[in-house]
């Protein structure tokens, strides 16, 4: 008797096939199972969750900054290795002038521009903060010196204090022509401001841009957290014959008083840390 | 008409590709494609031999076409991929640190000044190459820049150096008949200009060559140094305080006064918008005005001249801005670096690069001198004699880290930025002198 061939693709696998691949289907079933009832416990999935930011840190920020810390203890030189030496760069760096004037002048610029930034921002945003026509449109043109690019802001601001072609220094030069003729007097030649070329000019340079590119940030901040203090209590203040720096200080600097430490604080390391502006 | 097979749980069709097998082929393509970026060769029929050299953007512009031109050349000759890539010269330092110490990067690294000192951990023995491309007959003060107890870490380039641009119009206009050769005579000139309404402009700001090539040909000139020559600090004396003394005068009385904000460009461009008369530069004023005039006021080529940095007590100096190539020790292609190298230094390739600077740069053997060039422009002849009065940072001192160190955070510079403002020149000096023995004696 003839007998036909089995089509293997066609041919009903062997019970004990069946069995064995039904074994492995639940095996990865039961370890998938696992995996998603693990991550279903919020302790393990905070951890997941935060591995990947925590190791950009780590990679990026962590291990750069440890590096730098361990190269400064030693006499590393490029192309050589480097050797232990204790804190004798550090004890170097504190007999040198050059260092103090540079830890002076950081601290002068930081504290000064940074004290500007939350002053003016607070005093924008409460202007922010009323009712106006456009209110939308202002801003967002507001936010337009913290959002340019600091290269492109910071050649602008060169130009503007360039020692030749100052626009500022043409303009007063202007005023100082115009004052002559109107009084029929000669007081002499005026060049203007050294911007970039006297030390103090220089500091009020570099201030003056830093707290101009500052201001939207600290504005922007405080309007939010003004927008969060409840009318009523103005309202109530009104009633009880508060004038508005009583309202102001009694009331507003309470109640931002959180959002302005971050900013403040936030602001402050930034500063310190404006290479690119300097 | 074949049956349509039944697809069992775990089965694939016959001819498909399954997930495994798919996942299995790509990764192992991706681990073929990226051994070399763990370290591994790739097969050897994907390799091309490539070479990648790191230079600086030079401020004559058509010496970089050359430059390019030639290494397209060199490339297609030698059957190498040449990658040339141009960069700002301040940061070419970072650059060379972030290569050597990353042990990836440039195969050659151009570096100035006596920067081959300072990466010589990371740089190849050049001494065969010197041998072969002029031996003794390179130029002593810039072999000084690259030699490291007597191993040269790269061969020299070029050189340039600084001259006196002035306005031969407004020098007759004046009264200036006759240019200045010392100092004195460079400040009188300056009253005169300055009195006129176009000063000398000098800057005394944190620049790459215009404020140390002002400020150290000054202090040497006077008789002053950083180091004496056993290696101790003396630059607190009399000859340099009578060069404090001086410029206190030359910047009040001959200078525009905002040159201590200028950067290495302000100069070029108070000049070509007439608001200085006179300015310490390399040729590349008069190069704009001659090969750009829509740059400049109308005529302004014709109206340029050069003459000499004023000599002092002590005699005429300028400092010597040197150029060096360098092969990487980490580099892969040494061989085809150092035939990259020769090919530079060969008489046709080292000349058209020469001529196309037009007097900007120096070569590095003293035969560069005799050339014809120097004579079909008058205007930049002035050029040639730079090399009998080169010196470098760290006189009387050798020309190492600490000398490249002083100069990197601009003591000297700084010294008459200081007495310029104001401060009395005694009290300068004692800061500057300090200021060295920290870096000159530290241990």
């Amino acid at each position: 008797m003839k007998t036909t061939p089995k089509n293997p693709a066609t041919a009903t696998p062997s019970p004990g096939v069946l069995r064995s691949q039904e074994a492995v289907a639940r095996q990865r079933l039961s370890r998938f199972a696992t995996i998603t009832t693990w991550l279903e416990n919020e302790a393990v999935l905070g951890y997941v969750l935060m591995t990947p930011a925590l190791l950009l840190i780590v990679v990026f920020i962590a291990y750069p900054f440890s590096l730098g810390v361990w190269l400064s203890l030693t006499d590393k030189l490029v192309g050589k290795p480097a050797n232990f030496i204790g804190l004798r760069n550090f004890t170097h760096l504190f007999e040198s002038q050059i260092f103090w004037r540079t830890v002076w002048n950081t601290v002068f610029f930081t504290l000064t521009a940074t004290v500007l930034k939350a002053v003016l921002g607070m005093w924008l945003a409460v202007l922010l903060n009323r009712k106006m026509r456009f209110a939308r449109f202002v801003r967002a043109t507001v936010l337009l010196p913290f959002i340019v690019p600091t290269v492109l802001s910071g050649l602008a601001w060169v130009w503007m204090f360039d020692a030749t072609f100052s626009v500022f220094n043409w303009g007063l030069r202007w005023l100082w022509q115009t004052a002559e003729s109107l009084f029929n007097a000669d007081f002499g030649y005026f060049r203007g401001p050294l911007w970039l070329g006297d030390p103090k000019w220089a500091m009020f340079s570099i201030i003056l841009v830093n707290t101009w590119r500052g201001i939207p940030f600290f504005a922007i901040s405080f309007l939010a957290g003004l927008q969060t203090v409840p009318s009523e209590l103005y309202d109530a203040g009104d009633i009880d014959g508060a004038t508005g720096w009583q309202k102001f200080w009694h009331i507003t600097v309470p109640l931002i008083k959180p959002i302005a430490v971050v900013v403040i604080v936030f602001s402050f390391v930034i500063t310190l840390a404006d290479f690119q502006g300097v | 008409m074949p049956q349509r097979v039944p697809q069992q749980a775990g089965e694939s069709l016959p001819g498909s590709l399954t997930r495994r097998a798919f996942l299995t082929t790509s990764m192992a393509l991706a681990a073929t494609a990226g051994v070399e970026f763990v370290g591994g060769k790739a097969p050897a029929f994907a390799q091309t031999r490539t070479l990648h050299i790191l230079e600086w953007s030079s401020f004559v512009k058509e010496a970089d076409v050359v430059r390019d031109q030639q290494a397209a050349e060199f490339g297609k000759q030698a059957g190498v991929q040449v990658t040339l890539e141009h960069v700002n010269a301040n940061d070419l330092p970072a650059r060379a640190t972030a290569a050597i110490e990353g042990h990836k990067g440039p195969d050659i690294l151009q570096l100035n000044n006596n920067y081959p000192q300072l990466y010589a951990g990371g740089l190849e023995d050049h001494n065969q190459l010197i041998a072969e491309l002029g031996g003794d007959k390179f130029y002593p003060f810039i072999m000084d820049a690259v030699k490291v107890e007597g191993v040269a870490r790269g061969v020299p380039y070029f050189f340039g150096g600084g001259a006196n641009t002035y306005r031969k119009d407004i020098f007759q206009k004046v009264g200036i008949n006759k240019l200045p050769d010392t100092w004195e005579e460079h400040l009188a000139a300056g009253k005169k200009l300055k009195k006129f309404g176009m000063p000398i402009g000098q800057t005394l700001g944190h620049t790459f060559g215009d404020a140390p090539g002002f400020a150290y040909p000054l202090l040497w000139s006077f008789g002053g140094v950083e180091v004496d020559d056993k290696g101790k600090v003396a630059l607190n004396s009399k000859e340099t305080l009578a060069a404090a003394q001086f410029v206190k005068e030359f910047w009040s009385a001959a200078c525009d006064e905002g040159g201590l904000a200028w950067d290495d460009s302000s100069n070029n461009r108070a000049f070509l918008a007439e608001t200085i008369a006179c300015t310490l530069n390399g040729a590349s004023i008069y190069f704009v005005a001659r090969n750009n005039p829509e740059k400049a006021a109308p005529g302004m080529a014709d109206k340029i001249g050069h003459f000499l940095i004023p000599s002092g007590p002590a005699g005429r100096f300028h400092t010597i801005g040197q150029f060096s190539n360098c092969i990487t020790t980490y580099s892969e292609n040494k061989d085809v670096a150092k035939d990259y190298i020769r090919f530079c230094h060969q008489k046709e390739s080292f000349e058209k690069f020469f001529v196309t600077n037009k007097g900007y740069i120096n070569g590095p053997l003293p035969e560069w001198q005799q050339h014809a060039m120097w004579d079909a422009d008058p205007v930049v002849t002035i050029f040639r004699e730079l090399p009998k009065y080169g010196r470098n940072a760290g006189y009387a001192g050798p020309y190492n880290r600490q000398a490249a160190e002083v100069w990197a955070k601009y003591i000297i510079v700084d010294l008459f930025a200081k007495v310029v403002q104001g401060e009395p020149p005694k009290s300068a000096i004692a800061w500057a002198q300090q200021e060295l023995k920290n870096v000159y004696e530290r241990s």
